[in-house]
Parts: structure tokens; C-alpha cells; sequence
């Protein structure tokens, strides 16, 4: 029973590890500004498109099935609301963070883990360079920074693409209806916990990514796996996640 | 630490040490090794001997289960890894495949320890890069990414950033494996001619008695520019030690002709005369 227990606490305890050295680094020198930068580019300008995809679609998905729900009440008015609502509390941060775990995530264990088995990480240490400061903070703070910034984004283009449905296409409400009933319905709660669930899953996917990353063994099979097991860990806590951060909110 | 405060001393002391992993298999057992300054160590073993973690212990890169490591006579088992950024900035090291950064030029990765360690930039460290890869023979490539070289090539890149730093010591882990005989000897001959040049303690770690022999009997001659072979009465014959592994244990260290005399039937199978016949 014990040995079952070991792997996953040992993981967790290199995991807050990990966490606490990537966090300190933050305020260390030397500072690798050009890292940060160039992974911004690549995991926040790189997930834009299909943020805005998977945005407009969900928020257009979200209006259609309100449309029935909300007519049998007559209350079609109220899908502005609705679309905003869940879009900014819920599925704009948990759709966001699972593409982005399954696009950067992967692709960060990927990339430490090939470095791992080709003996660059050791390299790096051994030409004096921090391999967590030089490669874990960037992209730590890379994902800090951009995943809130994408879930404001696809919020934004999911309640556009309600608005889409619900106004031009389905005619369920007005054009100053939705978006009054969109802007009115949201409160400091709904604006608060919709932006701490992007930044506490930035924390989970660069994290996981790197952990696997950098702890894989085992040749090219290796960082397949790691790969795999680190988008399925990073997806996994971001539904334990959301259901904590949700249950805390529930109750303010 | 000036090159001259390290001459005739020990650069590296293993002690006792030992590594065994969580299912008790024992991969360093009790390993002795003393490196003075100015000699060449060739480490012999078949694969998963341990030579290769011995390096990584020695380098800091792995911790030992018990013992004490030794480096510049400064006792550095416990330190941190902060600590031994500053130690290893006076080791230089080719790893087993290269080590090259695949996402940096050649010129970047030559570039690497002076950027970081001595905060160049670039530009300033530009001429130093491209000595140190004419040096190897490959100044032309410069612009190119490690993906675009041959292993040959990748290994004589390696040899050049790990000597760019002016190191007192210079690991080489398996510089020639993988490699054809006229490619693995003209590695040998760069990694002779640095030897020379910087003055520096060095360690060769191999499974091919070939490399130890060259660097045992040859010299570079600067002045024609060719490997000669080195008098027999020569002292620098002398600089030479050969350490052969088996099991994670150091089963014989002496020179050439003492290797050569072993009748042990592992040992002997590192030695060249024994090999010829």
C-alpha cells in the first residue's frame, strides 16, 4: 500500500520543490529577459489563434443551448447573461488551460526532455548556468503572464460569438439587451475568480510540464512518455483546481 | 585561481566514494582516484562500469551515496549548487554526445561559458569563439545549428567550448565513440594538441585502448604542426595514467607498460600489446 503511495508523493514533493526554486528565482539574478520574451511568443501569441477559435465557438455553443432551456421559461433575454457568466467564471479559464496544457505543456516537456536525455541540461550545469533559472522561471512567467491575458481574450470572443447566435442568427434578444445583460451580470466575484484560475493553472502547466520534462529518463521513449504524462497531471489538476477555487468562491 | 597556484597539486581527489541506487545495486563502489596536476588520466571500461558517473560525481552533477570529492583542495561534497557553479567554472567538459545546445548556433555554444560565466556579451566574446574553433577546424560553421554537423564535428565543437574558458582541468567523457578510426584520431590528436597548449590536467575517459595509447606516446609538435611520438626516456611519458574500470570499481591504475603487464584477463583487455595478439 505504501510503495503505491510513494511515487505520487514523491512527485508532489518534487513538484513544490520545483515550485519554491522557480518562485525564488523570480527576484535572482542573472535575469533571462530574452527567455521570458521568447517563450511569451511561443506559448502566448502562439495559442492566440486557436484561443479565439475555441472561444467564439464555446460561447456560441453555450448561447444554442440556452436558447431551448431559456424558452421553455420565456426567459430568452436572460442568455446574455448566462453566456457571460459561464463563460468568464468557468469554461473561458478551463477551456483555455486545457489547450493550452495540451499545446505548451506537451511541448515543454518535450523540449527539457530531449535536452535531459541528450545530456544538455547537465551541460548547462556543468558551464555554470542554473538549468531551473535559465529554463523553468521564463516559462513560468511566460504562462503566468499570457494565460490570463488568452482568457480575457477567449472571454471575450466567446460572448461575441453568443451574441452572434443569440442576436443575428436566432433573434433570442436584443442587440442592447445581451450585452447589458452581459456587462450588468458580472460582478468583482465572477472578474476575481475568473482571473486567479488562469494564474493558478499557468502555475500547473508550466510547472508539470517542466517537472516531466526535466526528470525524464530513458532515450526518446522517455520524453514520450513524459510528454504524455504531463498534459494528462496538468489537465487533471486543473479540474481539481477549478473545483477548489470554485467551491471558495461559491461561499464569498 | 591562477594556473600557477594549482601546479603540483592535487586538482581532484575522489575518496571513498560510493553510489548505490534505491534498490540497493551498487554503481560506484568505494572508488580512490587522485588527479595531480599537469596528468593525463585515461579511464578505461566496458560499458556500465561506472566511468561515466564517476565523471558526473566528480563534476558535481551527481551526489554519492558516502565519500568525499576533492576539487582544487577545497573539500566540495556538501556544497550547493550555487557553490559549485563557481568550482566548475574551472573544469572544462566534452559530454558523451557533444552536449551542444540543439537551439543555439555553433558560435553561441562555443560562446556559452564566456557569456554566462564572465558576463562578455556576444560581440566581445566573438574573437575568442572563432579562435577557438579554427582551433578544431571548424571556423566556417560558425552560423550553423549542432543538427547541421556530422558527430565528428559536434565532438570537435564540444572540444572547443570546453577549452575556451581557459579551464585548469578538462574532462572528456567518450570523445571518440561512435566515430570511425581516422575521425577518432584526429579527435585524439585535438584533444593532445589542448592538452598541450593550455597545460591543463585532463581526463579521457574511453573504452577504446587506442585513444589512451595516443595520448600516452604522442606530443603535438607546434612548429610542424603533426603528432610525434615521445621519446621513451621522455618524462612526459610519465604524465600519462591509465585507470581501468570494472563493476563500478577501480580494478588497476599505472602506466602504460604496467597495463601492459597485467595478467588479469580483464585488464589486459585495455592493453595494446595484448590486444595485438
Amino acid at each position: 500500500m505504501l510503495d503505491i503511495l510513494k511515487s505520487p508523493i514523491v512527485t508532489f514533493q518534487e513538484f513544490i520543490l520545483l515550485a519554491g526554486r522557480a518562485t525564488t528565482n523570480i527576484v535572482r539574478r542573472p535575469f533571462y529577459g530574452s527567455d521570458v520574451i521568447l517563450q511569451m511568443d511561443t506559448i502566448g501569441v502562439g495559442s492566440l489563434p486557436i484561443t479565439i477559435l475555441i472561444g467564439f465557438f464555446s460561447g456560441a455553443v453555450m448561447a444554442l443551448q440556452m436558447s431551448r432551456a431559456l424558452s421553455q421559461y420565456g426567459a430568452t433575454g436572460q442568455v446574455g447573461q448566462i453566456t457571460a457568466i459561464t463563460l468568464v467564471r468557468e469554461m473561458g479559464p478551463v477551456l483555455t488551460a486545457l489547450l493550452v496544457a495540451g499545446r505548451n505543456a506537451s511541448g515543454i516537456a518535450s523540449e527539457l526532455g530531449s535536452m535531459k536525455v541528450t545530456e544538455q541540461i547537465d551541460a548547462m550545469r556543468a558551464l555554470g548556468t542554473d538549468p531551473i533559472k535559465k529554463l523553468v522561471t521564463p516559462r513560468l512567467i511566460a504562462t503566468c503572464f499570457t494565460l490570463p491575458l488568452l482568457t480575457i481574450v477567449a472571454d471575450f470572443i466567446g460572448i461575441i460569438g453568443g451574441y452572434l447566435i443569440a442576436v443575428p442568427l436566432m433573434a433570442l434578444t436584443t442587440s442592447s439587451q445581451y450585452w447589458n445583460n452581459a456587462w450588468r451580470s458580472l460582478e468583482y466575484n465572477d472578474i476575481a475568480q475568473g482571473l486567479l484560475k488562469p494564474l493558478v493553472f499557468a502555475f500547473i502547466i508550466s510547472l508539470v510540464g517542466c517537472l516531466y520534462g526535466i526528470r525524464t529518463t530513458g532515450g526518446t521513449q522517455g520524453v514520450g512518455r513524459a510528454t504524455t504524462q504531463a498534459v494528462v497531471v496538468a489537465s487533471v489538476w486543473i479540474f481539481v483546481c477549478t473545483f477548489l477555487i470554485t467551491r471558495v468562491f461559491v461561499n464569498i | 585561481m591562477s594556473r600557477a597556484a594549482t601546479e603540483r597539486k592535487c586538482i581532484l581527489r575522489l575518496e571513498n566514494i560510493s553510489l548505490a541506487f534505491e534498490d540497493d545495486s551498487k554503481v560506484l563502489d568505494n572508488v580512490n582516484l587522485e588527479m595531480w596536476a599537469g596528468e593525463t588520466k585515461i579511464i578505461l571500461g566496458a560499458a556500465g562500469a561506472g566511468k561515466t558517473v564517476m565523471f558526473k560525481i566528480a563534476l558535481g552533477l551527481l551526489k554519492p551515496t558516502s565519500g568525499r570529492i576533492y576539487l582544487f583542495g577545497q573539500d566540495v561534497t556538501d556544497f550547493k549548487e550555487n557553490q559549485w557553479f563557481e568550482v566548475r567554472s574551472h573544469v572544462g567538459v566534452l559530454f558523451q554526445e557533444g552536449g551542444l545546445f540543439d537551439s543555439l548556433t555553433i558560435e553561441e555554444n562555443v560562446a556559452y561559458p564566456l557569456v554566462n560565466r564572465s558576463n562578455q556579451t556576444a560581440e566581445q566574446a566573438h574573437p575568442a569563439v572563432k579562435e577557438a574553433l579554427e582551433f578544431v577546424e571548424l571556423g566556417h560553421t560558425l552560423g550553423k545549428f549542432p543538427s547541421e554537423l556530422s558527430g565528428g564535428m559536434r565532438r570537435r565543437v564540444g572540444i572547443a567550448r570546453a577549452g575556451i574558458s581557459d579551464p585548469a582541468l578538462l574532462l572528456y567523457d567518450s570523445p571518440t565513440a561512435g566515430l570511425d578510426p581516422i575521425t577518432a584520431n584526429n579527435i585524439m590528436a585535438l584533444i593532445i594538441q589542448e592538452r598541450e597548449m593550455r597545460n591543463a590536467t585532463s581526463a579521457i575517459i574511453s573504452h577504446r585502448f587506442q585513444d589512451g595509447h595516443i595520448m600516452a606516446n604522442f606530443r603535438y609538435n607546434p612548429e610542424s604542426k603533426r603528432l610525434e611520438r615521445i621519446p621513451e626516456d621522455s618524462p612526459l611519458r610519465q604524465s600519462t595514467r591509465f585507470v581501468v574500470m570494472r563493476d563500478g570499481r577501480i580494478v588497476f591504475e599505472g602506466s602504460e607498460p604496467e597495463l601492459d603487464a597485467s595478467s588479469d584477463p580483464y585488464i589486459s583487455k585495455f592493453s595494446m600489446q595484448r590486444s595485438a595478439h
